[in-house]
Protein backbone atom coordinates (compact mmCIF):
# COMPACT_ATOMS: atom_id res chain seq x y z
CA UNK A 1 0.00 0.00 0.00
CA UNK A 2 1.18 3.38 -0.73
CA UNK A 3 0.99 5.93 1.98
CA UNK A 4 0.13 9.98 1.34
CA UNK A 5 3.53 11.04 0.91
CA UNK A 6 3.84 8.50 -1.85
CA UNK A 7 0.62 9.15 -3.48
CA UNK A 8 1.41 12.95 -3.45
CA UNK A 9 5.20 12.04 -5.34
CA UNK A 10 2.89 9.95 -7.59
CA UNK A 11 0.58 12.89 -8.36
CA UNK A 12 3.71 14.94 -9.44
CA UNK A 13 5.53 13.10 -11.38
CA UNK A 14 3.12 10.80 -13.23
CA UNK A 15 -0.59 13.16 -12.80
CA UNK A 16 -1.72 10.08 -11.11
CA UNK A 17 -4.65 10.06 -8.59
CA UNK A 18 -5.62 6.91 -8.16
CA UNK A 19 -4.22 3.73 -10.11
CA UNK A 20 -3.83 3.97 -13.76
CA UNK A 21 -6.05 2.17 -16.65
CA UNK A 22 -3.84 -0.43 -18.15
CA UNK A 23 -0.65 -1.37 -17.84
CA UNK A 24 1.30 0.12 -14.76
CA UNK A 25 4.44 -1.18 -12.53
CA UNK A 26 5.00 1.54 -9.24
CA UNK A 27 7.87 1.08 -7.58
CA UNK A 28 8.21 2.48 -4.14
CA UNK A 29 11.46 2.73 -1.70
CA UNK A 30 13.23 0.13 -4.29
CA UNK A 31 10.26 -1.99 -4.32
CA UNK A 32 7.59 -3.47 -6.46
CA UNK A 33 4.39 -1.69 -4.82
CA UNK A 34 1.86 -2.26 -7.44
CA UNK A 35 1.81 -3.48 -10.97
CA UNK A 36 -0.94 -4.79 -14.13
CA UNK A 37 -0.46 -6.21 -17.25
CA UNK A 38 -2.30 -6.24 -19.93
CA UNK A 39 -3.21 -8.31 -23.17
CA UNK A 40 -0.98 -6.59 -25.29
CA UNK A 41 1.51 -5.04 -22.55
CA UNK A 42 3.61 -7.44 -20.07
CA UNK A 43 5.85 -6.41 -17.68
CA UNK A 44 8.12 -8.70 -16.33
CA UNK A 45 10.55 -8.43 -13.17
CA UNK A 46 14.38 -8.81 -14.20
CA UNK A 47 16.15 -11.53 -12.74
CA UNK A 48 20.09 -10.19 -13.71
CA UNK A 49 19.98 -6.48 -12.04
CA UNK A 50 17.01 -4.40 -10.61
CA UNK A 51 14.32 -3.59 -13.08
CA UNK A 52 11.47 -4.61 -15.53
CA UNK A 53 11.24 -5.24 -18.91
CA UNK A 54 8.09 -3.87 -20.80
CA UNK A 55 6.77 -5.74 -23.68
CA UNK A 56 4.55 -4.48 -26.03
CA UNK A 57 3.11 -6.70 -29.04
CA UNK A 58 2.89 -5.30 -32.67
CA UNK A 59 -0.23 -3.50 -33.57
CA UNK A 60 -0.78 -2.48 -29.78
CA UNK A 61 -2.82 0.96 -30.38
CA UNK A 62 -4.37 3.46 -27.93
CA UNK A 63 -3.27 1.84 -24.77
CA UNK A 64 -0.87 3.42 -21.77
CA UNK A 65 1.95 2.33 -19.83
CA UNK A 66 2.88 3.71 -16.21
CA UNK A 67 5.91 2.95 -14.24
CA UNK A 68 6.54 6.03 -11.99
CA UNK A 69 8.92 5.43 -8.79
CA UNK A 70 8.82 7.02 -5.66
CA UNK A 71 11.23 7.47 -2.89
CA UNK A 72 9.80 8.88 0.36
CA UNK A 73 12.95 7.26 2.87
CA UNK A 74 15.97 8.86 2.97
CA UNK A 75 18.89 7.59 2.26
CA UNK A 76 17.57 4.85 -0.50
CA UNK A 77 20.34 4.43 -3.32
CA UNK A 78 19.27 2.46 -6.40
CA UNK A 79 20.08 2.24 -10.11
CA UNK A 80 16.96 0.31 -11.92
CA UNK A 81 17.33 -0.88 -15.72
CA UNK A 82 14.00 -0.89 -17.58
CA UNK A 83 14.23 -1.71 -20.64
CA UNK A 84 11.01 -1.39 -23.29
CA UNK A 85 10.54 -3.58 -26.17
CA UNK A 86 8.19 -2.00 -28.44
CA UNK A 87 6.46 -4.71 -31.61
CA UNK A 88 5.40 -2.99 -35.03
CA UNK A 89 2.84 -0.46 -35.81
CA UNK A 90 2.13 0.31 -31.65
CA UNK A 91 0.22 3.88 -31.18
CA UNK A 92 1.38 3.98 -26.94
CA UNK A 93 1.94 6.18 -24.10
CA UNK A 94 4.57 5.63 -21.68
CA UNK A 95 4.85 7.63 -18.44
CA UNK A 96 7.69 7.56 -16.32
CA UNK A 97 9.33 9.56 -13.77
CA UNK A 98 10.62 9.89 -9.88
CA UNK A 99 9.38 11.94 -7.32
CA UNK A 100 11.57 11.90 -4.04
CA UNK A 101 10.90 13.20 -0.80
CA UNK A 102 13.44 13.49 1.71
CA UNK A 103 12.99 14.96 4.83
CA UNK A 104 16.03 12.84 6.34
CA UNK A 105 19.75 13.85 6.04
CA UNK A 106 21.17 11.17 3.74
CA UNK A 107 21.25 11.95 0.20
CA UNK A 108 18.56 9.39 -1.63
CA UNK A 109 19.51 8.77 -5.18
CA UNK A 110 17.26 6.95 -7.93
CA UNK A 111 19.40 6.49 -11.36
CA UNK A 112 16.78 5.16 -14.04
CA UNK A 113 18.52 2.86 -16.97
CA UNK A 114 15.74 3.40 -19.90
CA UNK A 115 16.24 1.43 -22.77
CA UNK A 116 13.57 1.64 -25.97
CA UNK A 117 14.16 -0.48 -28.91
CA UNK A 118 11.11 1.06 -31.61
CA UNK A 119 9.74 -1.31 -33.95
CA UNK A 120 9.11 -0.07 -37.39
CA UNK A 121 6.10 2.43 -37.96
CA UNK A 122 5.47 2.31 -34.59
CA UNK A 123 4.22 5.53 -32.53
CA UNK A 124 5.56 6.11 -28.90
CA UNK A 125 5.17 9.33 -26.40
CA UNK A 126 7.61 9.06 -23.62
CA UNK A 127 6.68 11.32 -20.19
CA UNK A 128 9.10 11.47 -18.06
CA UNK A 129 9.05 13.84 -14.89
CA UNK A 130 10.96 14.31 -11.81
CA UNK A 131 10.28 15.97 -8.61
CA UNK A 132 11.46 16.27 -5.60
CA UNK A 133 10.61 17.79 -1.97
CA UNK A 134 11.53 17.48 1.63
CA UNK A 135 13.46 19.85 4.14
CA UNK A 136 15.96 17.66 5.12
CA UNK A 137 19.67 18.19 4.86
CA UNK A 138 19.75 14.82 2.60
CA UNK A 139 19.78 15.65 -1.01
CA UNK A 140 17.33 14.63 -3.70
CA UNK A 141 19.84 13.51 -6.85
CA UNK A 142 18.56 11.76 -10.11
CA UNK A 143 20.49 10.49 -12.87
CA UNK A 144 18.50 9.03 -15.75
CA UNK A 145 20.33 7.91 -18.92
CA UNK A 146 18.04 7.04 -21.62
CA UNK A 147 18.95 5.28 -24.85
CA UNK A 148 16.49 5.12 -27.73
CA UNK A 149 16.93 2.61 -30.61
CA UNK A 150 14.68 3.30 -33.91
CA UNK A 151 13.45 1.06 -36.25
CA UNK A 152 12.38 2.26 -39.92
CA UNK A 153 9.52 4.85 -39.97
CA UNK A 154 9.18 4.65 -36.15
CA UNK A 155 8.19 8.03 -34.05
CA UNK A 156 9.24 9.16 -30.58
CA UNK A 157 7.85 11.92 -29.16
CA UNK A 158 10.05 12.98 -25.67
CA UNK A 159 8.51 15.23 -22.95
CA UNK A 160 11.36 15.41 -20.28
CA UNK A 161 10.18 17.86 -17.52
CA UNK A 162 12.36 18.51 -13.74
CA UNK A 163 10.64 21.45 -12.77
CA UNK A 164 11.34 21.43 -8.54
CA UNK A 165 13.27 20.24 -6.04
CA UNK A 166 15.78 18.12 -7.55
CA UNK A 167 18.99 18.90 -6.23
CA UNK A 168 21.34 17.00 -8.44
CA UNK A 169 20.82 15.64 -11.90
CA UNK A 170 22.93 14.52 -15.12
CA UNK A 171 20.71 13.49 -17.67
CA UNK A 172 22.46 11.52 -20.98
CA UNK A 173 20.37 10.37 -23.39
CA UNK A 174 21.10 8.60 -26.74
CA UNK A 175 19.11 7.70 -29.89
CA UNK A 176 20.06 5.85 -32.90
CA UNK A 177 17.62 6.28 -35.63
CA UNK A 178 16.91 3.93 -38.88
CA UNK A 179 15.23 5.01 -42.07
CA UNK A 180 12.38 7.32 -42.14
CA UNK A 181 12.81 7.67 -38.48
CA UNK A 182 11.51 11.21 -36.28
CA UNK A 183 12.65 11.40 -32.61
CA UNK A 184 11.23 14.83 -31.06
CA UNK A 185 12.11 15.79 -27.66
CA UNK A 186 11.00 18.42 -25.13
CA UNK A 187 13.11 19.12 -22.29
CA UNK A 188 12.11 21.53 -19.56
CA UNK A 189 14.03 22.27 -16.90
CA UNK A 190 13.98 24.95 -14.25
CA UNK A 191 16.30 24.51 -11.17
CA UNK A 192 17.01 27.35 -8.02
CA UNK A 193 18.73 27.58 -4.79
CA UNK A 194 22.38 25.28 -4.97
CA UNK A 195 20.98 22.96 -7.91
CA UNK A 196 23.27 21.70 -10.73
CA UNK A 197 21.52 19.73 -13.66
CA UNK A 198 23.29 18.72 -16.45
CA UNK A 199 21.45 17.13 -20.21
CA UNK A 200 23.53 15.60 -22.60
CA UNK A 201 22.28 14.54 -26.08
CA UNK A 202 23.62 12.33 -28.56
CA UNK A 203 21.09 11.83 -32.03
CA UNK A 204 22.66 9.60 -34.46
CA UNK A 205 21.07 9.63 -37.63
CA UNK A 206 22.00 6.81 -39.30
CA UNK A 207 18.83 6.30 -42.00
CA UNK A 208 18.17 8.08 -44.94
CA UNK A 209 15.21 10.68 -44.38
CA UNK A 210 15.67 10.32 -41.00
CA UNK A 211 15.26 13.55 -38.76
CA UNK A 212 15.21 14.70 -35.03
CA UNK A 213 14.23 18.16 -33.24
CA UNK A 214 15.80 18.44 -29.73
CA UNK A 215 14.21 21.57 -27.94
CA UNK A 216 15.46 22.58 -24.36
CA UNK A 217 13.63 25.16 -22.30
CA UNK A 218 14.78 26.24 -18.90
CA UNK A 219 14.94 28.58 -16.16
CA UNK A 220 18.13 29.03 -13.77
CA UNK A 221 17.07 31.26 -10.64
CA UNK A 222 19.43 31.30 -7.43
CA UNK A 223 23.21 30.13 -7.39
CA UNK A 224 21.57 27.04 -9.81
CA UNK A 225 23.77 26.11 -12.19
CA UNK A 226 22.41 24.47 -16.24
CA UNK A 227 25.10 22.34 -18.48
CA UNK A 228 22.87 21.76 -22.11
CA UNK A 229 24.72 19.38 -25.00
CA UNK A 230 23.17 18.83 -27.68
CA UNK A 231 25.25 16.47 -30.16
CA UNK A 232 23.95 15.67 -33.75
CA UNK A 233 25.69 13.59 -35.72
CA UNK A 234 24.14 13.13 -39.75
CA UNK A 235 25.44 10.19 -41.43
CA UNK A 236 23.25 10.52 -44.34
CA UNK A 237 20.34 12.41 -45.94
CA UNK A 238 18.93 13.90 -42.95
CA UNK A 239 17.12 16.69 -40.76
CA UNK A 240 18.47 17.34 -37.55
CA UNK A 241 17.97 20.87 -35.64
CA UNK A 242 18.76 21.34 -31.48
CA UNK A 243 17.20 24.66 -29.93
CA UNK A 244 18.63 25.66 -26.57
CA UNK A 245 16.47 28.90 -25.33
CA UNK A 246 17.50 29.51 -21.39
CA UNK A 247 16.62 32.25 -18.84
CA UNK A 248 19.00 33.53 -16.75
CA UNK A 249 18.13 34.93 -13.18
CA UNK A 250 19.72 36.18 -10.36
CA UNK A 251 23.47 34.43 -9.83
CA UNK A 252 23.04 31.30 -12.19
CA UNK A 253 25.44 29.89 -14.84
CA UNK A 254 24.07 28.37 -18.40
CA UNK A 255 26.45 26.70 -20.35
CA UNK A 256 24.75 25.41 -23.91
CA UNK A 257 27.21 23.08 -25.76
CA UNK A 258 26.27 22.61 -29.43
CA UNK A 259 27.12 19.96 -31.45
CA UNK A 260 26.67 19.38 -35.29
CA UNK A 261 28.75 16.61 -36.75
CA UNK A 262 27.82 15.86 -40.45
CA UNK A 263 29.24 12.70 -42.50
CA UNK A 264 27.50 13.70 -45.51
CA UNK A 265 27.09 16.14 -47.92
CA UNK A 266 22.83 15.93 -47.21
CA UNK A 267 22.67 15.94 -43.50
CA UNK A 268 20.61 19.10 -42.92
CA UNK A 269 21.36 20.32 -39.71
CA UNK A 270 20.95 23.48 -37.53
CA UNK A 271 21.22 24.12 -33.92
CA UNK A 272 19.94 27.75 -32.11
CA UNK A 273 21.06 28.65 -28.58
CA UNK A 274 19.98 31.88 -26.78
CA UNK A 275 20.52 32.52 -22.65
CA UNK A 276 18.95 35.97 -21.51
CA UNK A 277 16.96 37.65 -18.71
CA UNK A 278 13.35 38.18 -18.98
CA UNK A 279 13.09 40.87 -21.43
CA UNK A 280 11.97 44.10 -19.63
CA UNK A 281 9.69 44.58 -22.22
CA UNK A 282 7.56 41.62 -21.28
CA UNK A 283 7.71 42.53 -17.49
CA UNK A 284 6.60 46.16 -18.48
CA UNK A 285 3.85 44.98 -20.71
CA UNK A 286 2.46 42.32 -18.26
CA UNK A 287 2.56 45.24 -15.46
CA UNK A 288 0.51 47.66 -17.59
CA UNK A 289 -2.13 44.92 -17.23
CA UNK A 290 -2.31 45.58 -13.85
CA UNK A 291 0.39 42.91 -12.60
CA UNK A 292 3.00 43.37 -10.53
CA UNK A 293 7.10 42.70 -11.51
CA UNK A 294 6.68 39.07 -9.46
CA UNK A 295 3.14 38.28 -10.76
CA UNK A 296 4.37 39.35 -14.21
CA UNK A 297 7.92 37.15 -13.90
CA UNK A 298 5.88 34.39 -12.62
CA UNK A 299 3.86 34.68 -16.06
CA UNK A 300 6.44 34.69 -18.46
CA UNK A 301 8.45 31.77 -16.33
CA UNK A 302 5.08 29.65 -16.47
CA UNK A 303 4.40 29.98 -20.26
CA UNK A 304 7.89 29.52 -21.17
CA UNK A 305 8.22 26.62 -19.21
CA UNK A 306 4.95 25.54 -20.55
CA UNK B 1 -9.51 64.08 -15.77
CA UNK B 2 -5.76 63.74 -16.19
CA UNK B 3 -3.65 66.61 -15.62
CA UNK B 4 -0.16 67.05 -16.86
CA UNK B 5 1.86 70.12 -15.22
CA UNK B 6 4.93 71.01 -16.37
CA UNK B 7 6.15 68.03 -17.37
CA UNK B 8 9.97 67.85 -18.41
CA UNK B 9 11.49 64.30 -19.50
CA UNK B 10 15.45 64.60 -20.21
CA UNK B 11 18.26 62.18 -21.04
CA UNK B 12 22.03 62.10 -21.41
CA UNK B 13 23.31 61.51 -24.79
CA UNK B 14 27.37 61.90 -25.12
CA UNK B 15 27.69 63.73 -22.05
CA UNK B 16 25.12 66.16 -23.13
CA UNK B 17 21.58 66.75 -21.67
CA UNK B 18 18.98 66.27 -24.24
CA UNK B 19 14.80 67.69 -23.52
CA UNK B 20 12.87 65.23 -24.79
CA UNK B 21 9.24 66.61 -23.24
CA UNK B 22 9.80 70.76 -22.37
CA UNK B 23 7.72 71.83 -19.13
CA UNK B 24 4.67 70.37 -20.96
CA UNK B 25 1.05 71.39 -19.97
CA UNK B 26 -2.06 69.66 -20.97
CA UNK B 27 -5.46 68.65 -19.81
CA UNK B 28 -7.55 65.72 -21.00
CA UNK B 29 -11.07 65.71 -20.31
CA UNK B 30 -13.01 62.32 -19.48
CA UNK B 31 -14.97 60.84 -22.31
CA UNK B 32 -12.91 62.86 -24.94
CA UNK B 33 -11.63 60.99 -28.22
CA UNK B 34 -8.51 62.67 -28.54
CA UNK B 35 -5.40 62.20 -31.44
CA UNK B 36 -1.78 63.04 -30.47
CA UNK B 37 -0.16 63.75 -33.64
CA UNK B 38 3.13 66.10 -34.88
CA UNK B 39 6.72 65.65 -36.29
CA UNK B 40 8.49 62.46 -35.50
CA UNK B 41 10.77 63.33 -32.80
CA UNK B 42 8.73 65.69 -31.36
CA UNK B 43 7.87 63.62 -27.94
CA UNK B 44 4.64 61.65 -28.69
CA UNK B 45 5.82 58.55 -27.89
CA UNK B 46 7.36 59.35 -24.81
CA UNK B 47 4.41 61.23 -23.56
CA UNK B 48 2.57 57.80 -23.28
CA UNK B 49 5.10 56.66 -21.87
CA UNK B 50 5.56 59.05 -19.28
CA UNK B 51 1.76 58.86 -18.97
CA UNK B 52 1.49 55.11 -18.28
CA UNK B 53 4.53 55.36 -16.04
CA UNK B 54 7.01 53.40 -18.55
CA UNK B 55 9.29 56.72 -18.39
CA UNK B 56 10.01 58.51 -14.92
CA UNK B 57 10.14 61.79 -15.41
CA UNK B 58 12.51 64.61 -14.82
CA UNK B 59 10.35 67.02 -13.39
CA UNK B 60 6.42 67.89 -13.06
CA UNK B 61 3.15 66.59 -11.75
CA UNK B 62 0.73 64.01 -13.34
CA UNK B 63 -2.71 64.10 -11.83
CA UNK B 64 -5.67 61.56 -12.66
CA UNK B 65 -9.11 62.06 -11.40
CA UNK B 66 -7.48 64.31 -8.80
CA UNK B 67 -5.45 61.93 -7.38
CA UNK B 68 -1.25 62.56 -7.77
CA UNK B 69 0.17 59.72 -9.77
CA UNK B 70 3.43 61.51 -10.31
CA UNK B 71 5.01 58.75 -8.08
CA UNK B 72 3.12 55.68 -8.87
CA UNK B 73 4.65 52.70 -10.80
CA UNK B 74 3.39 50.93 -13.93
CA UNK B 75 0.89 48.47 -11.92
CA UNK B 76 -0.69 51.41 -9.80
CA UNK B 77 -1.55 53.34 -13.09
CA UNK B 78 -2.59 50.10 -14.85
CA UNK B 79 -4.92 49.43 -11.12
CA UNK B 80 -6.05 53.16 -11.55
CA UNK B 81 -7.30 52.53 -14.53
CA UNK B 82 -4.84 53.42 -17.44
CA UNK B 83 -3.74 51.11 -19.92
CA UNK B 84 -1.61 50.83 -22.86
CA UNK B 85 -1.04 49.56 -26.57
CA UNK B 86 2.37 49.50 -27.32
CA UNK B 87 3.53 50.96 -30.23
CA UNK B 88 5.88 47.03 -30.75
CA UNK B 89 4.27 44.69 -29.22
CA UNK B 90 5.88 41.79 -27.10
CA UNK B 91 6.41 38.53 -28.08
CA UNK B 92 6.21 35.49 -25.31
CA UNK B 93 7.24 32.37 -25.77
CA UNK B 94 4.81 29.99 -24.72
CA UNK B 95 2.20 32.37 -23.24
CA UNK B 96 -1.15 31.70 -25.44
CA UNK B 97 -3.52 34.87 -26.78
CA UNK B 98 -6.25 33.42 -24.54
CA UNK B 99 -3.60 33.79 -21.51
CA UNK B 100 -3.02 37.15 -22.36
CA UNK B 101 -6.22 37.81 -22.44
CA UNK B 102 -7.11 36.74 -19.65
CA UNK B 103 -4.21 38.41 -17.85
CA UNK B 104 -5.49 41.65 -19.63
CA UNK B 105 -8.99 41.09 -18.08
CA UNK B 106 -7.84 39.92 -14.41
CA UNK B 107 -10.29 37.32 -14.61
CA UNK B 108 -10.56 33.44 -15.72
CA UNK B 109 -12.85 34.63 -18.52
CA UNK B 110 -14.49 32.12 -20.76
CA UNK B 111 -13.20 31.48 -24.56
CA UNK B 112 -16.51 32.98 -25.63
CA UNK B 113 -15.48 36.09 -24.19
CA UNK B 114 -11.96 36.14 -25.27
CA UNK B 115 -13.10 35.73 -28.68
CA UNK B 116 -15.82 38.52 -28.62
CA UNK B 117 -12.18 40.82 -27.60
CA UNK B 118 -10.15 39.12 -30.55
CA UNK B 119 -13.07 39.72 -33.08
CA UNK B 120 -13.55 43.66 -32.03
CA UNK B 121 -10.34 44.20 -33.32
CA UNK B 122 -11.09 41.81 -36.90
CA UNK B 123 -9.71 38.80 -35.84
CA UNK B 124 -11.28 35.61 -36.75
CA UNK B 125 -10.98 33.93 -32.84
CA UNK B 126 -10.81 30.43 -33.81
CA UNK B 127 -7.53 30.66 -35.03
CA UNK B 128 -5.90 32.69 -32.90
CA UNK B 129 -7.11 31.83 -29.21
CA UNK B 130 -4.60 29.52 -28.90
CA UNK B 131 -1.81 30.67 -30.24
CA UNK B 132 1.38 31.95 -28.80
CA UNK B 133 1.73 35.60 -28.78
CA UNK B 134 5.38 34.89 -30.76
CA UNK B 135 6.81 35.53 -33.72
CA UNK B 136 4.93 33.25 -35.67
CA UNK B 137 2.36 35.65 -35.69
CA UNK B 138 2.45 38.71 -38.69
CA UNK B 139 3.10 42.08 -36.91
CA UNK B 140 -0.93 43.06 -38.03
CA UNK B 141 -2.04 40.24 -35.99
CA UNK B 142 0.41 41.09 -33.05
CA UNK B 143 -1.10 44.57 -33.24
CA UNK B 144 -4.21 43.55 -33.08
CA UNK B 145 -3.83 41.36 -30.54
CA UNK B 146 -2.29 44.14 -28.60
CA UNK B 147 -5.26 46.57 -29.28
CA UNK B 148 -7.45 43.78 -28.43
CA UNK B 149 -5.99 43.49 -24.38
CA UNK B 150 -6.20 47.25 -23.99
CA UNK B 151 -10.56 46.47 -24.83
CA UNK B 152 -10.16 43.59 -22.51
CA UNK B 153 -9.01 45.76 -19.57
CA UNK B 154 -11.97 48.53 -20.24
CA UNK B 155 -10.37 51.20 -18.42
CA UNK B 156 -11.53 54.63 -18.30
CA UNK B 157 -8.29 55.61 -19.96
CA UNK B 158 -6.79 54.16 -22.41
CA UNK B 159 -3.23 55.27 -24.50
CA UNK B 160 -2.74 53.56 -28.39
CA UNK B 161 0.63 54.10 -29.50
CA UNK B 162 0.72 54.76 -33.24
CA UNK B 163 -1.85 51.93 -34.03
CA UNK B 164 -0.88 51.69 -37.56
CA UNK B 165 3.22 51.69 -37.17
CA UNK B 166 4.86 48.49 -38.71
CA UNK B 167 1.86 47.56 -40.35
CA UNK B 168 0.86 47.00 -44.20
CA UNK B 169 -1.75 48.95 -46.32
CA UNK B 170 -4.39 46.15 -46.20
CA UNK B 171 -3.93 45.58 -42.05
CA UNK B 172 -4.40 49.02 -42.08
CA UNK B 173 -7.89 49.75 -43.59
CA UNK B 174 -9.02 47.18 -41.10
CA UNK B 175 -7.88 48.78 -38.60
CA UNK B 176 -8.98 51.98 -39.51
CA UNK B 177 -12.82 50.48 -39.19
CA UNK B 178 -11.16 48.78 -35.61
CA UNK B 179 -10.67 52.17 -34.21
CA UNK B 180 -13.64 53.55 -35.96
CA UNK B 181 -15.81 50.83 -33.65
CA UNK B 182 -14.13 51.48 -30.27
CA UNK B 183 -15.01 55.49 -31.24
CA UNK B 184 -18.75 54.03 -31.05
CA UNK B 185 -18.41 51.54 -28.70
CA UNK B 186 -15.78 52.91 -25.60
CA UNK B 187 -16.87 54.88 -22.80
CA UNK B 188 -13.67 55.75 -21.04
CA UNK B 189 -11.32 58.32 -22.48
CA UNK B 190 -9.11 57.16 -25.96
CA UNK B 191 -5.88 59.14 -26.79
CA UNK B 192 -4.17 57.93 -29.80
CA UNK B 193 -1.10 58.70 -31.22
CA UNK B 194 -1.17 59.12 -34.99
CA UNK B 195 -0.11 60.38 -38.13
CA UNK B 196 -3.25 59.56 -39.86
CA UNK B 197 -5.72 61.24 -41.46
CA UNK B 198 -8.01 59.17 -40.84
CA UNK B 199 -7.78 58.31 -37.41
CA UNK B 200 -7.57 62.21 -37.26
CA UNK B 201 -10.83 62.67 -38.28
CA UNK B 202 -12.87 60.49 -35.92
CA UNK B 203 -11.21 62.47 -33.05
CA UNK B 204 -12.73 64.90 -30.92
CA UNK B 205 -9.74 67.00 -29.84
CA UNK B 206 -6.46 67.39 -31.82
CA UNK B 207 -3.50 67.93 -29.92
CA UNK B 208 -0.25 68.59 -31.97
CA UNK B 209 2.81 67.91 -30.31
CA UNK B 210 6.45 69.49 -31.35
CA UNK B 211 9.95 70.26 -29.60
CA UNK B 212 8.45 68.54 -26.31
CA UNK B 213 5.59 71.10 -26.11
CA UNK B 214 1.93 71.18 -26.92
CA UNK B 215 1.92 73.52 -30.54
CA UNK B 216 -1.94 73.11 -30.40
CA UNK B 217 -4.80 71.69 -28.30
CA UNK B 218 -8.36 72.39 -29.98
CA UNK B 219 -11.38 70.68 -31.50
CA UNK B 220 -10.68 68.20 -34.38
CA UNK B 221 -13.04 70.78 -36.89
CA UNK B 222 -10.83 73.76 -36.04
CA UNK B 223 -6.99 71.99 -35.78
CA UNK B 224 -7.85 69.58 -38.53
CA UNK B 225 -8.45 71.67 -41.42
CA UNK B 226 -4.79 73.65 -40.32
CA UNK B 227 -3.26 70.84 -40.17
CA UNK B 228 -4.46 69.44 -43.76
CA UNK B 229 -3.85 73.21 -45.19
CA UNK B 230 -0.56 72.78 -44.29
CA UNK B 231 0.08 69.60 -46.12
CA UNK B 232 -2.00 71.04 -48.84
CA UNK B 233 0.41 73.99 -48.72
CA UNK B 234 3.30 71.56 -49.35
CA UNK B 235 1.55 69.51 -52.10
CA UNK B 236 1.03 72.23 -53.96
CA UNK B 237 4.66 73.52 -53.91
CA UNK B 238 5.95 70.45 -55.00
CA UNK B 239 3.76 70.06 -57.76
CA UNK B 240 5.13 73.35 -59.07
CA UNK B 241 8.87 72.23 -58.65
CA UNK B 242 8.09 68.95 -60.84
Amino acid sequence: MLDNIQKQLLREVADLYKMPKGAYNIRANGEKAARNTTENIDIVTKEDKPGIDIIIKDGTKNESVHIPVVLSESGIKETVYNDFYIGEDCDVVIVAGCGISNCGSHDSEHDGVHRFFVGKNSKIRYVEKHYGEGDGSGKRILNPVTEVYQKENSYVDMEMVQIKGVDSTHRVTKAELAEGATMIVHERLMTHGEQKATSVYEVELNGEGSSTDVISRSVAKDNSEQIFEAAIIGNTVCNGHAECDAIIMDNAHVVAVPKLDARNVDAALIHEAAIGKIAGEQLIKLMSLGLTEAEAEEQIIGGFLR
Amino acid sequence: MLELKDLTYQVEENNEIKTIIDHLDLNIDDGKFVVITGPNGGGKSTLAKLIMGVKELTSGQMIFDGEDITDCSITDRARKGISFAFQQPVHFKGIKVLDLLRLATGKNISVNTACEYLSKVGLCAKEYIDREVNSSLSGGELKRIEIATVLARGTKFSIFDEPEAGIDIWSFQNLIQVFENIRKTVKGTVLIISHQERILNIADEIIVIEDGRVKRHGPKDEVLPELLGTADAVNRACSKMS
